[in-house]
Formats: structure tokens, sequence, C-alpha cells
């Protein structure tokens, strides 16, 4: 009889243990990072003038065959700027086409901050209304798409590239869709 | 005297400075039918960039613009679940307040019933084993003694 009853007595801590691990786990989850639904699908098309290149636009299927990132920022994102350096060591060091999505900005703007910081684009299309940026379902500057040669989105990432997710993860997955 | 001038220009301060609230304040859209049905479809959809507001109450910049194209898209003829739908395949399901009914929410949705059922199915063995075990064990013939004894002493 009390053998049984101690193992009531130990139901409520153990329910109480499996909870708080519950949400140990779940405070440790960014809830601004959400998955986005266009992963393995189209990157949805469009055609918008491009950064300081009168008359020119650009259209993602100007690289269909080949594997591209589309790098949304703006002069006024602050977390942009953390993200900067990264992106001209990898402009530098690698040849992939970086196509800069320049959303909700100035064209003035955004001209002056590549002048002033560097520009690791290998072009910039002006998405001036934010219409492209809705389509990709962009909700916080930077992200970035990587795109496969068949135009499809095969990664996202929301918030600024680091020198960790480049190397852990953004590199590996280049080569790999290089393949 | 100076007392009630002090009240006096207080009060007319209150008044310019909800005068110049007031003028800040957005004319409201041309079609109010259209606003009415992108309002209610916005406080379905949860805002991206402040995740505690609906996309109707926020002010975030992106709300505005989602608001903008939801408007455009009634404005387009589209239905409200056409809209919806519009949202979930850029956002997720995420954006809904209400999320969908498929494999991965089933826990969500059904495991408060699972609870309940599980709740009851112990009620019912613990009423049970209640049942079947007789309420109190009659006592042996020592006890019953020494209670006769304790009943005797008393006056």
């Amino acid at each position: 009889m009390s053998k049984r009853f101690n193992l009531w007595f130990i139901l409520p801590l153990a329910v109480f243990v499996g909870l708080v691990a519950f949400f140990a786990v779940g405070l440790q989850r960014d809830p601004h990072l959400v998955p986005s639904p266009l992963i393995d699908r189209p990157a949805p098309n469009f055609r918008l003038p491009q950064l300081a290149a009168q008359g020119k636009s650009f259209s993602p299927a100007t690289y269909h065959g080949q594997v591209w990132l589309l790098n949304v920022w703006a002069s006024w994102c602050v977390s942009c700027r953390e993200e900067h350096p990264v992106l001209l060591k990898f402009s530098r060091e690698q040849h992939i086409p970086l196509v800069g999505l320049d959303y909700k900005d100035q064209a003035a703007d955004a001209q002056h901050w590549l002048d002033n910081y560097g520009n690791p684009y290998t072009l910039t299309a002006v998405d001036a209304d934010g219409r492209v940026g809705i389509d990709y379902g962009v909700y916080g500057v930077p992200e970035t798409y990587i795109i496969d040669k068949a135009g499809i989105i095969r990664y996202k990432q929301i918030g600024p590239i680091t020198l960790e997710s480049l190397q852990q993860v953004i590199l590996p997955l280049l080569r790999e869709l290089q393949k | 005297m100076k007392n009630l001038i002090w009240v006096l220009l207080v009060l007319l301060g209150l008044a310019l400075s909800w005068s110049a609230l007031a003028g800040e304040a957005k004319p409201l859209a041309e079609d109010p039918v259209v606003e009415q049905r992108m309002i209610k479809i916005a406080e379905e959809m949860r805002c991206l960039v402040c995740q505690n507001e609906s996309l109707a109450g926020s002010h975030a910049d992106l709300a505005e613009d989602l608001r903008q194209e939801i408007r455009e898209q009634i404005r387009q003829g589209k239905s409200n679940q056409e809209v919806m739908d519009f949202m979930v395949t850029r956002y997720g399901d995420f954006v809904r307040y209400r999320p969908p009914v498929k494999p991965t929410t089933w826990l969500l949705w059904f495991g408060p019933f699972l609870l309940l059922a599980l709740g009851l199915a112990v009620l019912a063995g613990v009423l049970r084993h209640r049942s079947r075990t007789p309420a109190t064990e009659p006592l042996s013939a020592e006890q019953k003694q020494h209670a006769e004894a304790l009943l005797r002493d008393q006056p």
C-alpha cells in the first residue's frame, strides 16, 4: 500500500519536471525565426529596375542555370551594417552572383551607402515599394535567399549573415548545389 | 485666482495638443465597405514584425503595406479565402491566428480532448476502486473491547 502511495506522490513532480524541460527547449527557440513556406518552391518572378543603371532591369530568369543569392537590404537597416563586411568578404572570395534587393529605400541613400561602405553586389535591384518583398515573404531586413540552378529557393537566412553562418551553413550548401 | 489662471492655461494647452493630434490622424479610406472587409481579414492575421499584434492593429511598416495589399485584392474582387491563401503562401501558417487542422497540428487541436478523456478515465478508475473497497474496515475484537472500555469510562 505505501509503495503505491509513493508513486502517486512522485507523479506531480515528474509532470512538473517534464513541463520545465518542455519550456526550457521552447524558450531557447527564437520566435522571430518563422520558417518560410517558400523553401523548395520556385523563386517568385519579378522585374525591377537596377540601382544606378539607367533603364536596366533585373529578373531572376537572368540567373537560370546558376546558383545565386538574393540579399534583401536597405540603407535604413541597422543590422545590414553588421552583415556588410561578411558580404564583402563573400563577394571577394566567391564567384557566385550576389544580387542585392534594395527594399523600401531611397535610391540616393542606397547609392550613398554602397559608395561609403563598399559594394558587395553583382547588381542591385530596387524594390522601392516593397511589393517584391511581399512576394518573397520578407518581414525583417536583412534576409538572404539561396536559389539553385533550377530557380528553386533552397535556403532562407533571416537576419544578418554572420561569419559563422556563412562558413557553417551557406558555403557548404552552395558547394552542394553547385555540383 | 492665480490657481484658476494656471488651470485655464493647462486646459488650453491640452486642447491645443489634442487638436494637433487630431490633425495627424489619417483620413479614412475612400471605400468604407472595402475598409471593413480589410479589417475583418487583417484581424485574423498576425503581424510578423510585432508578433503579439494582429495585422489590423499593428503600426509596423510591413503591416501597413500588407493592409494596402489586402485592400487592393478586395478591390480586385478576391474572396477572403483567396486573400488568406495569398498571405499563407508567402508567410506560412504562422500568419494565421487560427492554425489549420493538419497532421502537425493534431496535437494542438485534439490534445485538450485527449487530456479530458484521460482525466475521465482516471476518475472512473478511482471511483470504481473506491466503490469496491468497503468504506470502513470492521473493528477487530481487541479494538471493540477497547472502544467499549472507553465508552464505559464516560460519565
